[in-house]
């Protein structure tokens, strides 16, 4: 069926499209949101809307299996912020805590259904040593990475090693920024945690204020390489956007920071692709808004033919033949963002022999 | 329509074509292979199974066992699992493509199907009750249940205790038993009639074989069973027959870590686990003869026969 290729993004469209659905396309659509990441949040979508009747009975496991793993993470976060909390006792300032498990903290629907790799956290770059070593006293240590990755980390990128807890195997991902120093934009991170507001029930833990949670998952997203989970990340966008536009004036103070933090390119996209995949509400004048963001006409074109495929899900029944060109133009294109050219051609030459060595 | 229906021909056309649709148990699969040793193993072992039915437009796990796309094949063939486009393991040497497709398949299981509580365990049946043999490798376990179930007890799995998390029952995978080194001999003097297919050697387990689970345990794979007892069977030479009680609380212990999915359950897991052993007389047994063992089986089936 030549529907099938967008099947789950039109069922996160219109979700009372499955009565409609036969047998096949329950096939389909579960395996598109599965290597999305994104069965339990679509469970989770079902059921709110009163749909989980309308699965039939053979796919209904697939949806209920993923929403009980999805529960736990969701409990298990909540705990492992206390955890890291706790490690972190001896500091005076904040624990800030980004993307999935900020979501978690602040209660916001983008948690709800949401499978987590990692626990993101921000702290200001002077205390990263001291950090460090009080989240390895509790447990946590720097992962499998090579001697060259580890250098790589820490001489040019925003965040240190991730660090993975020896018993519990949770790992954290300790930023200092949201984008590499060697990155053509540069938002500034004191301003970022200047904004930052407090959680209910979880004392010294706060997320960044709603349009800085925002940019930063949209930043996240078109900064990044190998996006095994962007259509579940576009999803996050969306789900954030539809929360914070309740707000009066969310649109203008989203518009004016982007710009304040450079991060106005980003938002440009993420508001493209939300409304092309997910049908985001974004006001028409908001668009026209962002269009002062917007790269020329090829370039968008191009970005188009890039991101329509990279950000459909990770599955044989949602490619066409431009895929894997389009996924390693996305690679080459964040890394091109990330860094100068300098750094850039060694480090890919370095990764492609190292790649071709393991296989 | 079983699959020893299928001709030779039509096997081979649907493995590597759109792949093979077969149920066992609870669920269904499509599995994808241009490799001889796989249809061969499919053909040998799951004469029994549904390969057909009214739900064939859909299936639960879509899996392939293939040649790896990588320049080694030339120096040495290999046999790569992938479940729906994702490779979970490293390739493995071609030799050991059945039991890779068996490990894929346990794989998909027990990472998946969290609406069951999945114990690493062996169940089989006698007069409505289930007995579940966790035990680590090595303890005998596939041997016992490979002797019960060619004794008359109704496989229901020997390598994943599916607990269903509604209704406590354990629900029956009886896909084929796989039987590792010294046990293949075992099986073959014990039943001379059964069918074990041509071993797989040097894999990570030794030698490896898989054995034909009894038709009738596979005519009532949708047969639920009530757990009756939990039984930590050890194998020893020259060991007399010995059933002895064993603690709860330290069963419970024992079963929650031997889980695959008891963590991923939350506060359910510990429901549906402690509930599980409220219902179960949990024993160690040790054993050195299989006739033996399989009559001491017996006759603790006969004793607690419910009316």
């Amino acid at each position: 069926m030549s529907l099938s290729r967008d099947l789950l993004v039109r069922t996160l469209r219109t979700p009372d499209a499955i009565s409609g659905y036969a047998l096949r396309d329950w096939d389909i659509l579960v395996r598109q949101a599965r290597a999305a990441g994104l069965l339990a949040r679509l469970g989770h979508r079902l059921r709110e809307q009163g749909l989980s009747e309308a699965i039939p009975m053979q796919a209904r496991w697939h949806f209920e299996a993923a929403e009980t793993l999805a529960a736990k993470q969701y409990t298990a976060v909540c705990w492992e912020l206390k955890q890291i909390r706790a490690a972190l006792a001896g500091f005076d300032s904040p624990l800030i805590v980004l993307k999935g498990a900020a979501y978690v903290a602040a209660r916001l629907p983008a948690a709800a259904g949401r499978l987590f790799n990692d626990i993101d956290i921000l702290v200001p770059r002077d205390a990263l040593p001291r950090v460090e070593t009080s989240l390895m006293l509790a447990g946590w240590h720097a992962t499998g990475l090579s001697e060259y990755d580890k250098r790589y980390y820490r001489r040019w990128m925003h965040e240190i090693p991730p660090m993975r807890h020896v018993r519990r195997e949770t790992v954290i991902d300790v930023h200092h920024a949201i984008l590499p120093d060697t990155a053509r934009y540069h938002p500034d991170s004191a301003k970022l945690r200047a904004r930052a507001v407090a959680v209910e029930d979880m004392p010294g833990i706060q997320v960044l204020a709603a349009e800085d949670r925002i940019l930063h998952s949209a930043t996240h997203l078109f900064h990044d390489g190998e996006l095994p989970h962007g259509l579940r990340d576009l999803t996050d966008l969306d789900l954030l956007l539809r929360e914070a536009a309740a707000d009066n004036d969310f649109w203008p103070r989203l518009i004016a920071r982007a710009d304040e933090l450079q991060l106005g390119r980003s938002l440009f996209y993420a508001l493209r692709y939300v409304r092309h995949f997910l049908a985001t509400p974004v006001p028409d004048k908001v668009m026209t808004a962002v269009d002062a963001f917007s790269p020329g006409r090829a370039t968008l074109a191009l970005m188009d033919g890039i991101f329509t495929r990279v950000l459909a899900p990770d599955h044989a029944s949602s490619a066409d033949l431009l895929t894997p060109a389009a996924r390693l133009a996305a690679f080459v294109r964040a890394h091109w963002l990330r860094m100068p050219p300098h750094l850039l051609i060694p480090h890919l030459a370095r990764k492609a022999v190292v790649r071709e060595g393991k296989t | 329509m079983r699959l020893q229906q299928l001709s030779t021909g039509e096997l081979r056309r649907q493995l590597a074509g759109a792949g093979l649709w077969i149920r066992t148990g609870p669920f269904s699969h499509r599995v994808q292979s241009r490799i001889p040793f796989v249809m061969e193993g499919l053909a040998e072992l799951y004469g029994q199974f549904e390969v057909s039915g009214a739900d064939e437009a859909f299936a639960d796990f879509h899996v392939a066992v293939n040649p790896p796309a990588s320049l080694r094949r030339w120096l040495r063939p290999q046999a790569a699992f992938s479940f729906d486009g994702v490779q979970p393991f490293k390739p493995l040497p071609r030799d050991q493509a059945f039991p890779m497709l068996e490990w894929g398949l346990n794989w998909c299981v027990s990472t998946q199907a969290h609406q069951y509580l999945i114990i690493h365990a062996a169940v089989v049946e006698k007069n409505g009750q289930a007995a579940i043999l966790p035990a680590p490798p090595g303890s005998g376990k596939s041997t016992l249940t490979a002797g019960l179930v060619l004794s008359g007890w109704r496989l229901l799995s020997d390598e994943l205790a599916l607990v269903d998390r509604k209704t406590g029952l354990i629900q029956p995978l009886p896909r084929p038993v796989s039987l590792k080194n010294k046990s293949i001999e075992v099986m073959r003097r014990f039943a001379p009639e059964v069918f074990i297919n041509r071993p797989s050697h040097d894999t990570v387990k030794g030698t490896v074989a898989h054995m034909r689970p009894p038709d009738d345990s596979v005519r009532r794979q949708h047969e639920p069973a009530r757990p009756g007892w939990v039984i930590f069977p050890r194998w020893e030479a020259g060991a007399p027959v010995a059933l002895t009680p064993r603690s709860r609380a330290q069963t419970f212990m024992f079963l929650a870590q031997n889980a695959f999915n008891y963590s991923h359950l939350g506060a359910d897991g510990f429901r549906v686990g402690t509930a599980l052993i409220d219902r179960t007389t949990c024993y160690d047994f040790h054993y050195s003869q299989l006739h033996e063992a399989v009559a001491a089986f017996d006759r603790l089936a006969d004793s607690t026969r419910p009316d």
